[in-house]
């Protein structure tokens, strides 16, 4: 768990370099999903030496792409010039993710479009009878999203236990509490209902998560509600939700890196 | 056209083992067959068009040949944005086929009615927008269709639409069919049209108007060697059952303006950019708004009086 931990902050340093160099929104959704995507990359996707990963990962949330992109690079996936060419003309990294992106499957960033389409690849390796898994990240301001709930029932009704479902839980959304504008309500039983084997966990916990993420069913796909905290890792972005459009000036920015480093 | 399509796309099935049809809760004993051939390979995807179209696409990006089916404004407007970004973005190679094109199902009211879909469908990157005139294109174009490495939308009417074409034409995606030889008019009728136009043609015949009748069936990508020739001929007649707004007629004004040719020789006979309500049955609701073939001749025939009067004009 210390090698996660170690890696995630690499991740989180990475991240506010891009928003602090490229002036860029979406930091503290970046955040909260570190310790989520760190562990899915390291211990579930299983890459070759050529890279290309055995299981897929979709960032239905596309608007992390900061995160994305920077585990990428960490895993050298894209390279150092194209990790600092992020938002600029002619780059591949834009502020959205798109298949233009080596590993990337699917173009996110308009939210409820990934889960559809990570079904259908999970339906595809059952069809042609593939042992492989699908983790599909979903923030929890995506769940407002009709489509969403299209594919959770889509999901259970065709038994996708190769699916699995993480939720970025940070309890916001662009302008607010997701509580306070379409309350989720009790999502773990929404998604049991559903027919989801679901489990809600500390999304910062690596052990936890790698738990949870491991757990397999015969006949239902798998959802881990994640409870994370946005702009985790930095104190005083932590659950300040003007963090979700801010970037970082300089005094910011070496603050960040500072508390980056101290942290245990 | 929809029992025509169900039939094609078994007997396709038989060989392509990619082929997968998704349908969206419609099509009931409809691929009975289709399913008792391919037991893992349909998917009633339920009332959920949006989400079956993001299934689709997953299905493609591992290989498959997915087919989505429901009815046209379900297929297309419901779920405009997956078809955007999940299918047309990346190009994958998805078949989106519609039924009920037009006023197919006039009766069921606005919210069944399609004359919206041709304009919404070519305005999207990549994908290629095929409406068929008969059940023997119907067959012609899923087939087509599959060989196609990115998306393509298929409009189909209903059933009972009358076989025009003889089993064996040549149908390609991007050329126009050609269903009558004439000189001086060519009528392109876009679509499950085709009867209304056919009628057009024998009048026009019978008042010794020499006059071509082709199938536009491809609105894009357009047949363009074909259109830069027929705009030689004196008038070209575009018969769509699609709002005026974004339809084959706009997408010829468009070819015809960023190719320097003169568009007055155009006319365009559609449905008005309105909502439209109380219309009966599909024949009646043709009747309400101009598309019958008694009125479409009558205006051309003004349309030749009103040229022939024109001393610089080259008499019919």
């Amino acid at each position: 768990m210390h090698r996660l931990n170690n890696i995630s902050k690499k991740i989180r340093k990475k991240i506010i370099y891009l928003s602090y160099k490229a002036k860029t929104a979406h930091l503290a959704s970046s955040l909260s999903c570190v310790d989520l995507m760190v562990t899915i990359y390291e211990d579930f996707l299983k890459f070759n030496k050529k890279k290309i990963s055995k299981n897929i990962f979709i960032l239905s949330k596309g608007h992390a792409a900061m995160a994305l992109y920077s585990i990428l690079n960490y895993k050298k996936i894209i390279s150092n010039t194209v990790f600092e060419s992020y938002s600029k003309v002619g780059s591949i990294l834009e502020e959205h993710p798109t298949h233009n992106i080596p590993s990337v499957s699917v173009a996110t960033g308009s939210l409820g479009h990934g889960l559809s389409v990570g079904c259908g690849m999970a339906l595809s390796f059952k069809l042609k009878r593939l042992k492989k898994k699908i983790y599909v990240l979903l923030s929890d301001g995506e769940c407002n999203e009709g489509s969403v709930w299209e594919a959770f029932l889509f999901a259970a009704a065709n038994k996708l236990n190769n699916l699995v479902v993480i939720i970025d839980y940070n309890k916001w959304q662009a302008t607010g509490r997701t509580d306070k504008i379409l309350k989720l309500g009790n999502l773990k039983k929404k998604l049991e209902s559903f027919g989801f084997a679901a489990h809600e966990i500390d999304g910062h916990n690596f052990a936890q998560i790698k738990k949870n993420l491991k757990k397999t069913s015969k006949s239902k796909p798998l959802a881990v509600i994640a409870n994370t905290v946005k702009g985790k890792g930095v104190s005083f972005m932590e659950d300040d939700n003007n963090w979700h459009y801010r970037s970082p000036d300089k005094k910011d920015y070496l603050r960040a890196i500072k508390e980056i480093d101290n942290l245990k | 056209m929809r029992n025509s399509f169900a039939k094609s796309i078994t007997s396709l099935s038989k060989k392509n083992k990619k082929i997968i049809l998704l349908a969206g809760d419609i099509g009931n004993k409809l691929f009975d067959n289709f399913k008792k051939i391919n037991k893992d390979r349909f998917f009633n995807c339920g009332v959920a068009e949006a989400n079956m179209t993001g299934i689709a696409a997953g299905l493609a990006k591992e290989g498959f040949r997915p087919i989505t089916y429901t009815i046209t404004p379900f297929n297309t407007l419901r779920c405009l944005e997956q078809i955007k970004i999940d299918i047309c973005y990346p190009n994958l190679p998805v078949v989106i086929v519609g039924t009920g094109a037009g006023l197919s199902y006039s009766a069921l009211g606005a919210t069944h009615h399609s004359l919206d879909d041709i304009a919404i469908m070519r305005a999207l990157p990549n994908i290629n927008v095929v409406c068929p005139s008969d059940p023997v294109e119907v067959k012609h174009a899923i087939k087509e269709a599959l060989k196609i490495k990115g998306p393509t939308y298929i409009r189909i009417g209903k059933k009972g639409e009358p076989t025009v074409n003889s089993e064996n034409i040549k149908f390609k995606i991007g050329k126009i069919h050609k269903i009558k030889s004439g000189k001086d008019i060519s009528i392109l009728s876009v679509g499950n049209i085709m009867r209304v136009s056919i009628e057009c043609h024998k009048i026009l015949k019978e008042n010794n108007i020499s006059t071509e009748l082709v199938s536009l069936h491809t609105i894009k990508p357009l047949d363009k060697n074909y259109l830069r020739n027929v705009f030689k001929k004196k008038l070209v007649i575009c018969i769509e059952e699609h709002s005026i707004v974004g339809g084959a007629g706009s997408a010829i004004l468009e070819f015809c303006n960023s190719n320097s040719i003169d568009s007055s020789k155009l006319m365009i006979f559609s449905a008005p950019d309105k909502f439209l309500s109380k219309t009966g049955s599909q024949e009646q609701a043709r009747k309400k708004i101009g598309l019958k073939s008694q009125n479409i001749v009558k205006k051309i025939k003004y349309k030749i009086k009103k040229l022939n009067a024109n001393k610089n004009w080259n008499r019919f």
